[in-house]
């Protein structure tokens, strides 16, 4: 990994204006946000050239202490104002930040379309298994049997898995990653944001005050240490034994491949009607 | 019972004490602590009910449709950028002539974002055939809920209840809950003409032509008219449980007042301190507190207002392009009928605290004023 001093960070936060962040000590929020920021430092992209989008939720709040072009949405809907603003510059880079909540729930149509339509966009899914910003009502990512406030006996329903979901919704970059694993986050942002195309990143994190409370984990540390000892690379699927891999959760780079961008595919086809616009305008004139 | 609680938990019992069946909901602050409480209640087998935690809104309002089209008792509960959320599916419930009781805690518009006190979130719904009731205290909300229920299943159009964010819902104040017994009597179960039902199969939303949908209209309308007074019949017999009354409008010390203040939610409760204030200084001030914005209680307005001379509205609302809409409501309604001059105030606008001497400010300068103006922006800084 490149040192990177914590001074290169700060260039790319509104700290004058925003600071202190609604952050509690101890959220995966702060820790996803510097990988990105170092992300983009080490790919070299203009705060100018870069927009942020958000929906609403606490990982949401992120666009807010950042100095890119930013735009902080309505609940669930950010993948739809993103959409809107690529096609409107695309030559910009749009990132999207949302929660579980608010790609999963509220938003979920949104996601599965983006990822259909394979549109660039690098959407990055915070994936806290709970409502962190209202008080711990249960996700479509709660996992069966954990306590919510909406839940006080635990979760019935199954779960998502954002990465199946977005991969055979045709989104053509997969990855997942934790807060825990900070390095390999950066490194899948740097891929994710070059990429041409839907780029869906699950960040699994830690909601210490709330969904830690209402499940008896008390300490930030335990919940890192947690997706450390719960996660195995890809790359070690091949290797390790089946009873080492069951129950475990896969992180790393689950699916790349290249396919038509949406917003290319529509430059073209107007490209085209031009081209045949030209040729009979071309074809009236010399007959006239 | 005598029990100290939030506004929102007061929505929660009001929820309970009307065996609601079905309750759909999806959080948002400053709502959250409805739902979640009745998540506890119905898990703690408190009520019979099933909870579902819908993902948005718009399919809260749906299940409460499917719920309630089936014959269950539904209710939701929601605030600002949700109840917009739902907007499709009141106009919905409205048509499809469905009693379901839905709170909205009063929240401002985003963005930018607030979660603040502004009713411009509930007034936008106003067209949607929903009965629309500002609760003003903790008890107001319990009871309206119940009571809610009882006018909705009879005139079948649904209610919207809706409070100030924090003033109301975060607030904790004394409320009498009444006895359960006393409840059932009163509120007896929902039980429709025409329901979802396997044995007897109907079919609900049907394509409607131009020979039908103008008709529906008017029975919505006839419905509404026919709720004023249930409204008060039902307010009657309630008290008689409860020794509380509930009116379309609750006017106090209007009597003999030179000057009424119209006002809704929060605001009216500060203003009734601030008419007893203005009343020790000899200024013959009333309040008329708005409960029920629809239907729309004009004669009811019109009996209450027809001594005074002048009349100041506070709208904690905008219309922008236009002014306050309980102003524009109001002056809708004496066109016609009286020519007493009406001022309009806005006041309070994304939940800035409205003192009572702002309010009494707000009096003595309608009371020095010879001209009425439409709108006075109160406070802002411009
Ligand atoms: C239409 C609408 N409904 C509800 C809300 C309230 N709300 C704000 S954030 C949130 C959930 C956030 O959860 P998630 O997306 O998982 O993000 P987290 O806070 O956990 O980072 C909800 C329900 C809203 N703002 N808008
Ligand atoms: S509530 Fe949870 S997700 Fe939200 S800031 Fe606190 S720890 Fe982070």
């Amino acid at each position: 990994m490149k040192n990177i001093p914590q001074k290169v960070i700060h260039q790319y936060l509104r700290h004058q204006k925003k600071f202190p962040h609604v952050w509690c000590a101890g959220c995966g929020n702060g820790i996803i946000l510097g990988d990105l920021l170092r992300a983009i430092y080490n790919l070299g992209i203009k705060k100018d050239n870069i927009a942020m989008v958000s929906g609403i939720g606490c990982s949401s709040r992120m666009p807010v202490y950042v100095d890119f072009n930013t735009l902080h949405t309505t609940h669930g809907r950010a993948i739809a104002f993103a959409t809107g603003l690529k096609f409107a510059k695309p030559e910009m880079h749009v990132i999207v930040i949302t929660g579980d909540g608010d790609a999963a729930a509220i938003g979920g149509n949104h996601l599965i379309h983006a990822a259909r339509r394979n549109i660039d966009l690098t959407i990055i899914i915070i994936n806290n298994s709970i409502y962190g910003m209202t008080g711990g009502q249960y996700s479509p990512t709660t996992p069966t049997g954990k306590k919510a406030t909406t839940a006080p006996y635990g979760s019935i329903e199954p779960t998502f898995d954002l990465c199946e979901l977005s991969r055979c919704a045709g989104a053509s970059f997969v990855a997942r990653s934790t807060a825990y694993h900070t390095i390999e986050t950066r490194k899948i942002f740097e891929k994710a944001i070059l990429k041409k195309g839907c780029s869906v990143i699950e960040v699994i994190s830690q909601c210490p005050v709330v969904y830690g409370r209402l499940n008896n984990i008390t300490s930030p540390v335990k919940m890192l240490e947690w997706q450390r000892d719960n996660t195995i690379p890809v790359s070690a699927i091949s290797k390790l034994p089946a009873e080492k891999i069951k129950g475990k959760i896969v992180r790393g780079i689950i699916h790349d491949v290249d396919k038509p961008e949406f917003t290319e595919e529509y430059d073209k086809l107007v490209k085209q009607f031009e081209k045949q616009s030209d040729n009979y305008k071309n074809n009236t004139k010399n007959n006239s | 019972m005598k029990k100290t609680m939030m506004g929102n938990y007061a929505a929660s019992w009001g929820a309970q004490l009307s065996r609601v069946q079905v309750i759909a909901a999806y959080p948002i602050t400053p709502q959250t602590l409805i739902v979640e409480k009745l998540s506890e209640i119905v898990a703690n087998g408190e009520l019979d009910a099933e909870f579902i935690k819908v993902e948005s809104e718009h399919s809260a309002m749906s299940a409460c449709i499917g719920a309630s089209a089936t014959g269950a008792r539904a209710y939701t509960a929601t605030s600002a950028q949700g109840l917009a959320l739902m907007h499709e599916m009141l106009h919905w419930a409205a048509l499809a002539r469905l009693p379901i009781v839905l709170t909205n805690v009063n929240r401002a518009m985003a963005p930018g974002w607030s979660i603040w006190a502004d009713q411009n979130d509930s007034l936008s719904q106003r067209d949607t055939g929903l009965m629309h009731i500002f609760a003003s205290s903790s008890q107001d909300i319990l009871d309206s809920t119940i009571l809610g229920y009882k006018v909705s299943e009879q005139v079948l159009l649904p209610t919207l209840i809706s409070f100030d964010a924090f003033f109301l819902s975060h607030t904790v104040e004394v409320v009498d809950m009444p006895l359960i017994e006393d409840v059932d009597k009163f509120l007896p179960p929902y039980n429709p003409e025409y329901k979802l039902d396997v044995n007897d199969p109907r079919s609900f939303g049907a394509l409607t032509s131009e020979e039908h949908y103008y008709e529906f209209r008017y029975k919505m309308q006839k419905a509404m008219e026919d709720a004023i007074g249930l409204i008060k019949k039902e307010g009657r017999e309630y008290e008689k449980l409860t020794s509380r009354y509930y009116d379309l409008i609750h006017p106090y010390r209007c009597e003999d007042a030179d000057l009424i203040l119209v006002t809704s939610g929060t605001i009216a409760e500060t203003t009734n301190v601030a008419v007893d204030e203005l009343r020790e200084e000899g200024k013959k001030v009333g309040n008329l507190r708005i409960r029920v914005i629809r239907p729309y209680p004009k004669q009811d307005i019109l009996k209450a207002i027809k001594n005074c001379s002048k009349i100041a509205v506070i709208d904690r609302n905008i219309s922008c392009g236009y002014h306050g809409i309980f102003a524009q409501e109001l002056k809708s309604a004496l066109y016609n009928e009286t020519d007493i001059p009406v001022w309009g105030y806005l006041a309070g606008i994304g939940g800035r605290d409205v003192k009572i001497e702002n309010i009494k400010e707000i009096s003595d300068e309608t009371l020095k004023s010879k001209e009425p103006e439409d709108m006075i922006m109160k406070g802002v800084k411009v």
